[in-house]
């Protein structure tokens, strides 16, 4: 009997090691097959569809009376026109004007104004030219070549036509039309068209917006622990401030949005969109993680150090500026890095003060109308273009590397730091 | 002549530097000339003037920075109004916003008037500028001038100067309290407009949630109705579902990571799953809108069941798998925090490990537990990306898993994402749902934080 009541004991044991083990696969599998399925939705947005085009200018149209070059007459000169004549080169037997229009659905939309960017960057000399150039495929076109629009599908569904798919299908034939590394994707900011929009205007955004953060929440945060551990009488005050910590780190992000757009904006007159604002807001947010990381820093260094210090005259902030601190580098860095990486993460509050803005400059200075990049992937996916979500997809993982690089950082940090006393 | 707010800045920077030199070498000079010590060393009395210099100017600087503007606006406002007094108080924003606007160059107009104003309006900016270029810099020097020439070698500036930093590092501690502050003040008067417009029982016991409000006058719509009830109800709908796919494989996980794993797994595991608590809420959210809720139709579908594209369920399955590593590394921290004696104690009178995990362990960990499900749950009901991407718009009143609700952080961002003005009744109705939110988060935490400190009591 007592073997039995053993066994069943011991069973009682197995399953509740099963129990922790399912748990601890589940979580990693969910893990796995959140980043295994956006990398496999964005790993093809790194390649673009482009053509190639040979395109003869004549440069001497773009200077003025005095042999200058004229930005005005380049911006008037018209070539949508001169891609789409190139173009037609190609397929001659295209005589009917819808069908004109349908062949041209093939090249980006903004194939003229990228090559207009690119005669510029050249910088030609005076005289006519001929070049070959390689321009954006329409997103349509690229995601059928990248096989992603089926063609099973009756053909008035599709976003591409039978002809079109002919079309490009000749070209890639011809070797004109091919995938090539997406280079558009790292050099520009946001546009309509989704070939020709790229992540670097969401990032410098988001660097400009960090860059707000720390300077603003880490002195203040350091400070604040310093007082708090060293400074601070036991009472009502600083009863109450830990209160407070404690409880903004844990009160939701979007409530700091809503502060951000009622403070900041409508009382305090910031403009709208501007990394300066998002970067307060995110600041105040990541405020008590810093100041809890902090704390906890301050107080693992022994108290010997400080006593040794006292003892041998030091003031009281002596003691906590010139010996307790440096020590305590290493985990307050720990614990910025952290929270740097929660606010690189935040969208919601960003969403409140307007950072969610179709923007198609590079943002330059603080107060410029900029968006982030979380915002960034939220605008694509929640565009209709199937293009987008693959650009979205491949955000994400730009995103994530980094947060957890950033992560690892710390953990490396934490480790190679940590003393112990 | 322009003063832009960089080159103030650094003037006003570089002046406290050179009164933090001089202030140094001058106490030397003095305390030499009366063949005395300096009480302190020459660098604090440096450091007193730096600071004396430099804090008081910079706080004139902030304050003439952020206050000016708005109070040349608030002087331009009324100066259209006397000009034009039959205008109403929008169309006066209206035509300041406009003369803004030419005055920045940005949009030009043929206008007289309004060009006339631009003009004055660039100006009182330049002399706005300029003034606190002045003053700022006046300070600076005149409080610099007078610190370092009172400075006696008998005097303590050491003492002087850690008074000064202790009530610097207190104001930036005291900063956590203005932010609860502020934000508990600006919902509740923008929550009270919105009430004075609508009824608050209205709001908090309504059943129905569709603000659709004629955006003009003219415009035929149905009245706005604010009732929050199933707003709330679809809120705590999603959060129940991630609570219950959270809480058990976040608990089970927890204890086989506290009670049962070899440091090895454990270096290996918690790691990962810190990487799953790193991953921002736009990815899960993008995951539960384009990977999980077709999943669920798909499955839903082969059942027989109709789900609906952004059903409850999707998003509510996200969310917990979200919040796994934030219960699991919480509970493990309070699992091992429950003393070893009580676990010797246990395994001494024969106990099986999961005996002692089950009758000991748990019940010592309770309310640690309690509390951390508690933050669990206000991270929930706080979580907006995933919902806004997942969830749907219309405010169903239902409980049912598989079809679409809507939640407070949805409708926030939708109510003030749109391009509405800020006194209009729907953007201020996404202050009353913040107001419930952050009240509602708000007795969470503090419910939650002193039921751990009282486990931390227990065993201390």
């Amino acid at each position: 009997m007592i073997r039995k009541s053993i066994q069943s004991r011991r069973a009682r044991e197995t399953r509740l090691k099963i129990y922790g083990i399912t748990s601890i696969c589940f979580a990693l599998i969910m893990l796995a097959t959140l980043l295994i399925s956006i990398g496999l939705n964005g790993y093809s947005a790194l390649q673009q569809a482009y053509f190639k085009l040979d395109i003869s200018v004549n440069t001497e149209k773009f200077v003025d009376d005095s042999g200058a070059p004229d930005n005005n007459k380049m911006n008037l000169f018209n070539w949508d026109g001169l891609v789409q004549s190139a173009l037609r080169e190609f397929f001659p037997e295209v005589k009917d004007r819808d069908e004109k229009k349908e062949l041209f659905a093939i090249i980006s939309a903004n194939a003229g104004y990228d090559l207009k960017e690119i005669i510029k960057k050249k910088a030609l000399g005076s005289g006519s030219h001929t070049l070959s150039v390689w321009l954006h495929l329409s997103d349509d076109a690229d995601q059928y070549l990248k096989g992603r629009l089926s063609i099973d599908i009756p053909e008035e569904d599709r976003r591409i036509n039978n002809k079109q798919i002919a079309w490009v299908n000749s070209l890639v034939e011809r070797d004109i039309a091919k995938l090539k590394f997406n280079k558009t994707f790292f050099t520009s900011a946001d546009s309509r068209e989704p070939e020709s929009a790229g992540i670097l205007g969401s990032v410098i955004g988001s660097a400009l917006t960090l860059f707000v953060t720390i300077m603003f929440a880490l002195p203040l945060a350091v400070m604040a622990a310093i007082y708090l551990e060293y400074f601070a009488k036991p009472g009502k005050i600083t009863d109450f401030i830990e209160v407070n910590v404690n409880n903004l780190a844990a009160v939701p992000s979007i409530v700091f949005g809503l502060l951000g757009l009622s403070v900041f904006l409508s009382t305090f007159g910031l403009p709208r969109s501007a990394p300066l604002v998002g970067g307060l807001v995110l600041g105040l947010m990541t405020l008590p993680t810093i100041i809890i990381a902090s704390r906890a820093s301050i107080r693992s260094i022994p108290p010997s150090i400080r006593e040794a210090a006292l003892g041998l005259g030091a003031s009281k902030m002596q003691a906590a500026l010139h010996h307790v601190l440096p020590l305590a580098t290493p985990g307050i860095l720990t614990g910025t890095i952290i929270g740097m990486a929660q606010a690189l993460g935040e969208t919601a509050p960003l969403l409140m003060i307007g950072m969610v803005a179709f923007i198609i400059d590079i943002p330059t200075t603080f107060t410029s109308s900029a968006t982030a990049m979380p915002v960034q992937i939220y605008m694509w996916s929640d565009s209709a273009e199937r293009a987008f979500y693959e650009r979205s997809s491949l955000a994400i993982l730009f995103l994530v590397a980094f947060l957890i690089s950033m992560n690892l950082l710390a953990v490396v940090l934490r480790k190679k730091f940590e003393k112990k006393w | 002549m322009t003063l832009p707010l960089s080159f103030v800045f650094f003037v006003l920077l570089g002046l406290s530097v050179y009164f933090y030199y001089h202030a140094k070498s001058g106490i030397v000079r003095k305390a030499a000339l009366l063949s005395d010590r300096t009480k302190a060393l020459p660098s604090h009395y440096g450091q007193q003037s730096f600071l004396w210099a430099f804090i008081p100017s910079f706080l004139i600087l902030l304050v003439l920075t952020i206050g000016g503007p708005n109070y040349i606006d608030q002087i331009f406002y009324n100066k259209i109004q006397e000009l034009n007094p039959t205008f109403n108080e929008s169309f006066v924003s209206l035509i300041l916003a406009k003369v803004i606007n030419v005055s920045n160059g940005k949009i030009s107009t043929g206008e007289e008037n309004i060009i006339m104003l631009a003009k004055d309006y660039k100006i009182a900016f330049e002399q706005l500028h300029f003034y606190r270029g002045l003053v700022v810099i006046l300070c600076a020097a005149l409080l610099g001038m007078i610190i370092s020439y009172r400075q006696k070698p008998g005097s303590n500036a050491r003492e002087e100067v850690e008074k000064f930093i202790v009530n610097i590092f207190f104001a930036s501690a005291v900063i956590a309290i203005f932010t609860t502050v502020a934000i508990i003040l600006s919902l509740f008067f923008e929550a009270l407009r919105f009430f004075n417009l609508y009824n608050f029982f209205d709001f908090i016991f309504g059943l129905h949630w569709a603000p659709n409000v004629a955006i003009r006058t003219d415009q035929v719509a149905a009245e706005g109705s604010f009732g929050m009830i199933p707003v709330l109800l679809g809120t705590l709908l999603i959060s129940f579902i991630a609570m219950c796919v959270a809480i058990p494989i976040g608990l089970f996980s927890a204890i086989y990571l506290a009670e049962f794993a070899t440091p090895k797994i454990r270096d290996f595991v918690k790691p990962t799953l810190e990487i799953l608590a790193g991953i921002p809420t736009v990815v899960y959210g993008y995951f539960a809108a384009l990977t999980a809720a077709p999943f669920f139709r798909e499955i839903g579908f082969s059942l027989g069941l109709d789900v609906s594209s952004e059903s409850a369920i999707a998003a509510g399955a996200v969310m917990g798998i979200m919040i796994i590593p934030f219960i699991s590394s919480l509970s493990d921290d309070v699992i091992r925090a429950v003393p070893q004696s009580l676990r010797d104690g246990s395994m001494g009178l024969g106990a099986t490990k999961a005996e002692t995990i089950y009758i000991v362990i748990l019940p010592a960990a309770i309310p640690g537990l309690i509390g951390a499900v508690l933050l669990a749950v206000s991270r929930a009901i706080g979580e907006t990306m995933i919902v806004v991407m997942a969830a749907g718009l219309s405010a169903n009143l239902t409980v049912n898993p598989l079809e679409s609700v809507t939640t407070v952080t949805v409708q926030i961002v939708s109510l003030l994402t749109g391009d509405t003005e800020f006194d209009d009744i729907k953007t201020l109705s996404a202050f009353g749902l913040g107001l419930a939110l952050f009240f509602f988060t708000l007795l969470l935490n503090i419910f939650a934080l002193s039921i751990s400190r009282r486990l931390a009591e227990r065993y201390d």
